[in-house]
Order: C-alpha cells, then structure tokens, then sequence
C-alpha cells in the first residue's frame, strides 16, 4: 500500500480528482461557466453604463468602479495616518496640562475622524451580527414553546402573522423615539443611533425564525416523541434530547432566512436614520452629488452583495456543521 | 432711552447666569473645558465652512476640545439633535434658534454666540421657466441679462401659469429658513405673493393666498427635487446653485447679496443649559471659531482654495471641487458661461460677520410677522427682549476679549465693545431700497406693500 492510497482511505470521504471526462464537465460547470457569466455581466454592465448620462456625468462602469475602490482604500490609509497624528498631539497636550496641573487626571479620547469605508463596513458587520444573535435568543425559546403547545400556537400565531411583512421603515420612528425616551444614561455604554439600527434588525428577522423554528418542532417524528414518552423524559430533557436534534435542519434554515432579512434590514435602516454603517455611507454619497458618488455607491453596492452572500455561505457552512442532514443547499 | 432697558438688564442678569468668572484676562483664567468630548451637527453646505476648518486646523484641539462633526439629514434632525443632547451644537439657520425660543415649531430654549457668515444663497429657476423669463429681462451691450433681476421678470411667468390654473411650486429649506425669508422678500418685491403662515389656526404650510407655493426640501435634494420636475425653483445656499449649472438643468437667477447686501446667514446654536453648564467650554468654542473665520477671509481670500479642498472631502460638503470653488472664491455662475464677480458672495469674517448683532435676529422677527408665523403685533420691546435671550455677544466678547488679550487677533478685527450696542446702522442695500432699521421693528413692517401689516390678523 503507497501513502496515497492510505490516506485516500483514511479520508474515505475525500475523492482524488480523476482525469477523465467527469473531472472536466465539472471544472466547466464550477469554473468555467460562472466566470463567462461574470465576464458577461461586465461587458454588459459597461456598455450599458455609456449609454446611461445621468446629471452627475455617465453611469459608473467596472473601471470607475475599481477606481473608486482604490482612492476608498488610499483615503482609508491617510485617514490612518491622521489618527496617529490625532493620539501623538494628544498625548503632548495631556503631558503639558499635567505639567501645569499635576492634579490632572490624563484621559486619551477617542480619535475624532470620520470612519472610512472600511470602518463603516465593520460597523454594519457588529451591528447585524448582534442584532441577529439577539433575535436568535428570542425567536427560538419562542419558536420551540409555540411548536411544543398547539394552544400557544393559535393564541400567537395572529400576531406573528401580522408583524411578519412589516417594513423596517416602518418599525425605525417609533423604535428610535422609544430608545431616546428609555436609554437615557448620561454616559451611555452603545450609542442610540447603534442601538437603533440593532432593536430595528431584531424585530425585523425574529418572525422567519420563530415560523420555522415552531413548524420544524411541531413535525417532530412521532416515533421519537413516543420514546420520550416512555422513557419519561421531563421537559426539559426532552426539549435536549428529542426537539432540538430533530428540529436542527428547519432551525437553521429560519436563521439563514432572517440573517438574509436582516442584512437587508440594516442597510435600510442605517440610510434612513443616518445611523453609522455602509446605508449611510450610500447616503452620503447621494447626498453629496459629486461626480464619483455613483462610482462609489456603485463599490458600496457590490460590497454589500458580497457580504450579504457571505454571511449566507457561512450560515450554511454552520449548518452543515451541526446538523445530521447534510442536503441543505 | 427706554428701548435698551430690557438689555441693561437682561445684560446683567446674563452675565451672572453664565458665571463671569470667566471675565477673561488670560487663557490660564479662561479655565479647562467643562466638557472636552463634543459633537456638532452640520447640514451639506459651503458655510459650514468654519466648523470644519476649526477642526482641520487644530483650532478646536488648541482649546482642549476634541469634536465630532456630522452631517444631519436635514435641518429639522439637526434641531431636534442640539435639542435632545444627541449634538452639543450645529450649524443652524438664523431663524431656527429664535423660531425654537419663541415656540414656533419645537420649543427650545437655544442661544447663539457666533453669528456663521453672511450671504452665501442663491434663487435657481428651472431652465424652462428661465427661457420664459428671459424676454422680460433688460440687456446690458454685450447681451447678458442686466443683474440683478427682479421678480418683475418672473411675475407674467407665475400668472400664465395661475391662469392655466397650475400651481406654481418652489422650494425653500425650512419654514423659519434665511433662504424661506430671502425668497419671499424678492418675490413679494416684484409684486408675487408667497403666501400666510397662521399658525394660531393651525396652518403652518404658509400657502394662504399666494401665487408661489412654497414648501420645504433638504438642500441637497434641491437639484433632483428641481429635475424632477416637483419645484420649478428653489433658494438654496451653496454648492446646490451652482451644481444647477454644472448639471444643466437650472439657471440662479439671483444671489441674497443681491437681494439684501451683507445678509446675515447662518448661526453657531448651542442650548441655553448648555451654555450655563458649560461656559469655559462656551467660550472656548466660539474662540474657536472665531480663529476658523479669521483665517477663512484672511488675505483677501487668499486661503479660500485650501478651504475648498477640505470642503470638498465627502464627510464635509462632498460635491466637487469645481462646484464649491465656484462661489467660495469670489465669482458666481449664473447661467452657463456667464459667471461673474462677487467677491462677498461668502463672508465669514469681515464687516463683523460674526458678531451676533440683535439687529439680525430682529430683520428675521420682522419677516416671521410680515408672513404670519408671528400672528399677532407685538410691541418692539418684545422683539428686543427676544432677541436679546437668543444673541448672546456677551459670550462672544468674552471669546474676542482673549483672543487679543493672547495676541491671537487684534482689537481693530472686532466692533468697539465699549460703544456698541448690539444694532448695525440702519441697514440700505435692499433690492426694493427700503431701508431697514433694527430699533423700529413696528415701521419696518409697515413699509411693505405685500405683508402683514399692524393690527392685522388672519
């Protein structure tokens, strides 16, 4: 036995590539062909983008595109540039006020600058990712009582029903009057403008996971519901033992719909409530008219599509991980 | 002498509320910042300019002060934003912080140490309403339209359209906006009624009676709301005229300098509480920015290009540098191609621009009564007494009195704080020639042939 073949067996679930016919259709189906479809989607997207004369000059192409991504990236380093300029000043003056005033209490405060794309972009990513993980711990505990209790069921099922298709735009007023009314500390551990955009995402991405999560408990094989029964599981054990591993799959599939919702959600609401993040980076570059605001809405765009997939590749990966059935796609 | 009484002693009452231990002698006594940690609010135009010079230039960092600037989506955000302590201050319409104290719209008691900067807006019209106005409007030789043109010109304009029976709408930026005021004076000078406001029955759209409807739009959305079609024109401050020219779809027809010489424009609003918690840091803000506006105008503009530049930065104004630079260094597009000189069209410093007078907050008074948002006479002691509780030149002496005391300005950049009593003189350079004088608020009213006038009441 050579080593190829031992580790061949030890990963008996890895194939080696075979040079044959089935290896080439596959590198034509996963390579080739999303490649000519990207590559048709440019020349489409640049021929159009000529034609197009909008009153802030023509509509941006893949160049002025890429172009902005580059000054985004070059204005991202001089801004690191002045934060370091912004902590040396700082710190003279704190060393000279102590100098005068030995009493002094030296403080270093946060720089001042504007947050850059990059900056902006990791706020919307801690913004959603907390959002969600908060309607995570609703929308489950919830999801499993509603599934177990037919009763319950009926009783919430209306109101789920009817918060379901609400609009982020909706919900943002009065979310954003109820946190200045209650989130009144003087020195406030997360911004409001943050806490805004989270309470928004959470009420927004709760319902697709609550329905699924209720449906995938309520369908619980009977058979296993049976062995609970007779092994006299008490609740909880059951809902550990029995409810969760069965419900798995139908969880899961309600978090990559409502991480989905939610990303959507979060960039409404930041262009809508000015909250910090890539919708009011969008925003601001509308506002502004200058001639490269639609090559960089255009960047902002296309960074957005690819987080939003992303996220949505990683639920899966999450999924595949934890779960028995390995056919979600 | 009985109209200063109320400033005698709202002066001395002042001054004690905001704890003149200040009583500026040196930098040491003007004492540490109460609060070193500020945000202030900033809505996308060129006279934001001192703010962010303030802090680009280390102005603000000089004072101990470490701000965050942000842009506001428009002026009622901003407002609402100083209001609720979300911003520490902004960049505020004139007629904001007095519109907030008086009660009309949110009431809230905001003061202004630092007047922002005088002129600086345009009236825009779409290009098929200037195609129409064009024929009423007299050449000089060389075939250009004589300047400044008069409401005269558009006046057959809006009554074609009245008598097709199609409203005739503009835009202006907020209900108790300069730029609302600026419009309504230049279309009531050439006999187009803008509209009442009565607020005491409850109508605060302003449309009552008039031939130009008016209502509000974000600065920034001026050019698109205007291309869309919605608005056949609008008042707006700069960059959001010129960028009409740049993009083809609008001609400024008229410049506020025009309209009134040296207008006072934008405001520096703060709360009241926060001036009286707070006052080293009062006073060393508007130190700051007193340095910001200094260097804005010194040299004859010479600084002007550089200002540009940091304007031009998206988390400032954001439009192109062509567009800011147009107006900021002196000239002014009208239409396409014919762009001229107007060396004051953006004062931030000279002819006192920043000095709080009483006199400016009373002009916009006078025309929230001549509109109707003030629906009842009022004697002109109250309009001094009101301005008096939202000007506040005791901080901004206080500020100036250091700046020279640290050689950092000199006290010939400054009115005589000894003789001054809060009025410019009679002000003459309005584009209907009426003379404008701040101690007589009542017979200024009375002049105007389109207006409420005393005793009048909707």
């Amino acid at each position: 036995m050579n080593t190829t073949t031992v580790i061949a067996t030890k990963f008996s679930g890895l194939k080696l590539p075979q040079l044959d016919g089935t290896f080439f259709s596959n590198a034509i189906r996963l390579v080739a062909l999303p490649v000519a479809g990207i590559l048709a989607f440019l020349l489409l997207w640049s021929a159009t983008a000529q034609n197009i004369d909008t009153s802030l000059g023509k509509f941006p192409g893949p160049a002025a595109v890429m172009e902005q991504f580059n000054a985004l990236h070059d204005e991202h380093q001089r801004s690191r540039e002045k934060e370091r300029a912004f902590y040396e000043r700082q710190e003279k003056r704190n060393a000279e006020r102590v100098a005068k005033d030995p009493n002094y209490q030296p403080k270093i405060r946060a720089y001042t600058g504007k947050e850059t794309f990059l900056d902006q972009i990791i706020t919307s990513l801690v913004t959603v990712m907390s959002g969600f993980l908060l309607a995570v711990a609703i929308a489950i505990p919830l999801g499993i009582t509603i599934g177990l209790s037919q009763a319950l069921n009926n009783a919430i099922n209306p109101i789920i029903q009817i918060f379901k298709p609400v609009s982020p735009l909706a919900w943002l007023p009065l979310v954003t009057m109820v946190v200045s009314a209650l989130y009144t500390s003087p020195d406030p551990l997360v911004a409001k403008s943050f806490l805004n955009s989270l309470i928004t995402v959470t009420l927004c991405c709760l319902w697709p996971m609550v329905i699924n999560t209720a449906v995938g408990v309520a369908g619980i094989d009977k058979d296993l519901v049976n062995v609970s029964k007779v092994l006299r599981l008490p609740a909880l054990r059951h809902v550990q033992k029995i409810v969760l591993p069965a419900s798995v799959p139908m969880i899961f599939t309600g978090m990559r719909l409502s991480l989905g919702v939610a990303w959507m959600v979060l960039i409404a609401a930041e262009m809508l409530a000015q909250n910090p993040g890539l919708g009011k980076f969008v925003w601001d570059e509308f506002q502004n008219g200058s001639s490269d605001s639609l090559a960089r809405i255009m960047a902002a765009v296309l960074v957005i599509g690819l987080i939003g997939f992303l996220l949505d590749r990683g639920m899966l990966a999450l999924q595949k991980l934890v779960s028995w059935d390995k056919t979600a796609n | 002498m009985t109209w200063n009484k109320p400033f005698k002693t709202l002066a001395a009452s002042l001054a004690l509320a905001v704890g003149f231990s200040i009583s500026p002698a040196t930098a040491e006594e003007l004492g540490y910042p109460e609060k070193e940690e500020l945000t202030f609010g900033f809505i996308k135009l060129t006279d934001m300019a001192p703010i962010a010079i303030a802090y680009e230039k280390g102005y603000f960092e000089d004072e101990g002060l470490y701000v965050t600037i942000e842009a506001q989506a428009n002026w009622k955000v901003l407002l609402d934003g100083v209001i609720d302590g979300r911003l520490d201050g902004a960049h505020m319409l004139a007629g904001q912080p007095i519109a907030a104290t008086m009660g009309f719209g949110t009431k809230a008691e905001i003061i202004t140490p630092f007047s922002m900067d005088l002129n600086g807006n345009g009236i825009t019209v779409s290009n098929a309403i200037w195609e129409e106005m064009k024929p009423n409007i007299p050449k000089q030789a060389d075939g250009k339209p004589v300047h400044p043109i008069k409401a005269d010109a558009l006046k057959p304009v809006v009554e074609k359209y009245k008598d097709e029976g199609k409203p005739f709408n503009m835009g202006m930026v907020f209900p108790v906006s300069t730029h609302n005021y600026e419009l309504r004076y230049w279309l009531a000078a050439g006999g187009i009624h803008p509209g009442y406001y009565a607020p005491h029955k409850g109508d605060i759209s302003g449309q009552i009676d008039a031939d130009a409807l008016l209502s509000v739009t974000p600065p920034p959305q001026m050019p698109a709301t205007l291309e869309a079609g919605t608005i056949y024109g609008y008042c707006v401050g700069e960059p959001w005229n010129q960028q009409a020219v740049f993009k083809g779809i609008g001609v400024p027809v008229v410049t506020d300098y025009e309209i009134w010489k040296d207008n006072p424009e934008k405001v520096f609003g703060i709360t009241k509480e926060f001036a009286e918690k707070y006052p080293n840091t009062t006073v060393r803000v508007t130190r700051a920015l007193i340095r910001a506006a200094m260097w804005l105008d010194e040299n004859n503009n010479a600084n002007r290009p550089e200002a540009v530049k940091i304007l031009s930065q998206s988390n400032y104004v954001g439009a192109d540098y062509d567009v800011i630079a147009n107006s900021m260094t002196g000239t002014f597009e009208y239409e396409k191609g014919d762009k001229r000189e107007v060396p004051d069209f953006n004062v931030f410093f000279r002819y006192n621009a920043t000095y709080p007078y009483y006199s400016d907050a009373i002009w916009y008074l006078t025309q929230m009564r001549r509109w109707g948002q003030i629906s009842e006479d009022k004697p002109d002691e109250w309009y001094k007494e009101l301005a008096a509780k939202v000007y506040r030149p005791d901080i901004y002496q206080a500020a100036a009195k250091s700046l020279i005391e640290e050689k950092l300005a000199t006290a010939a950049q400054f009115p005589d704080f000894e003789t001054e009593d809060g009025f410019r003189n009679p002000q003459t350079h309005f584009i209907d020639g009426i003379v404008y004088n701040g101690k007589e608020p009542n017979a200024y009213i009375e002049k105007f042939d389109i207006g409420l006038k005393s005793g009048q009441k909707l």
